[in-house]
């Protein structure tokens, strides 16, 4: 999984059958101290999470069919988690 | 996903079995701001609907393979959706 901040909604009325209804966030990829980093992701929000929030992105087809209960959607990034607090330790 | 602009239309009249009647279409990838970001990639169409100047939103992997009917046939890019509006600061990719 990816931590990422949310940066903005995407609206959409064609789109494919399985996306019908799913809210479509763009989730900026963000560096260890929280400064932007150059990619995004548009990302399938589970979570109920909103623009400006930190959240956790899953990555990868087979978990995020997983979550949404599918066997076959065509479907890889999914949000699965706001992210209320990280805690970065320096011990080596 | 990530964003993209339709650039264009490709056409192709021998193709692998599952892809007669797919439309491809040239997009170019966007950045995160709205601008155009790296080389342009063909992709197979999943809307079967969009076309040169929309904004449109693409799966690229396997999952694109997943997207089309027939099922899982080789594409490495599919258009999932047609971009209506984007709501992000900073946004200058358009639609209008």
């Amino acid at each position: 999984m990816i931590i990422g901040k949310v940066i903005g909604n995407i609206h959409s009325t064609i789109r494919h059958p399985f996306y019908g209804g799913r809210k479509l966030l763009m989730v900026e990829k963000i560096e260890t101290d929280g400064a932007p980093a150059s990619g995004y992701l548009v990302a399938i929000d589970r979570a109920g999470a909103g623009a400006g929030e930190t959240v956790l992105v899953l990555d990868e087809g087979n978990g995020a069919r997983q979550v949404l209960e599918s066997k076959d959607g065509p479907v890889r990034s999914v949000i699965v988690g706001i992210v209320d607090e990280i805690n970065e330790s320096k011990t080596p | 996903m990530l964003l993209g602009k339709v650039i264009g239309t490709v056409v192709s009249t021998q193709v692998y079995e599952g892809l007669q009647g797919v439309p491809m279409l040239w997009v170019q990838p966007l950045a995160k701001d709205g601008a155009e970001k790296g080389a342009p990639i063909v992709c197979a169409d999943g809307t079967r609907m969009a076309g040169p100047g929309e904004r449109v939103y693409y799966e690229g992997g396997r999952e694109a393979a997943l997207l089309l009917d027939p099922w899982f046939v080789p594409v490495d890019h599919a258009i999932v959706g047609i971009v209506d509006g984007v709501e992000a600061p900073g946004w200058k990719g358009g639609p209008a």
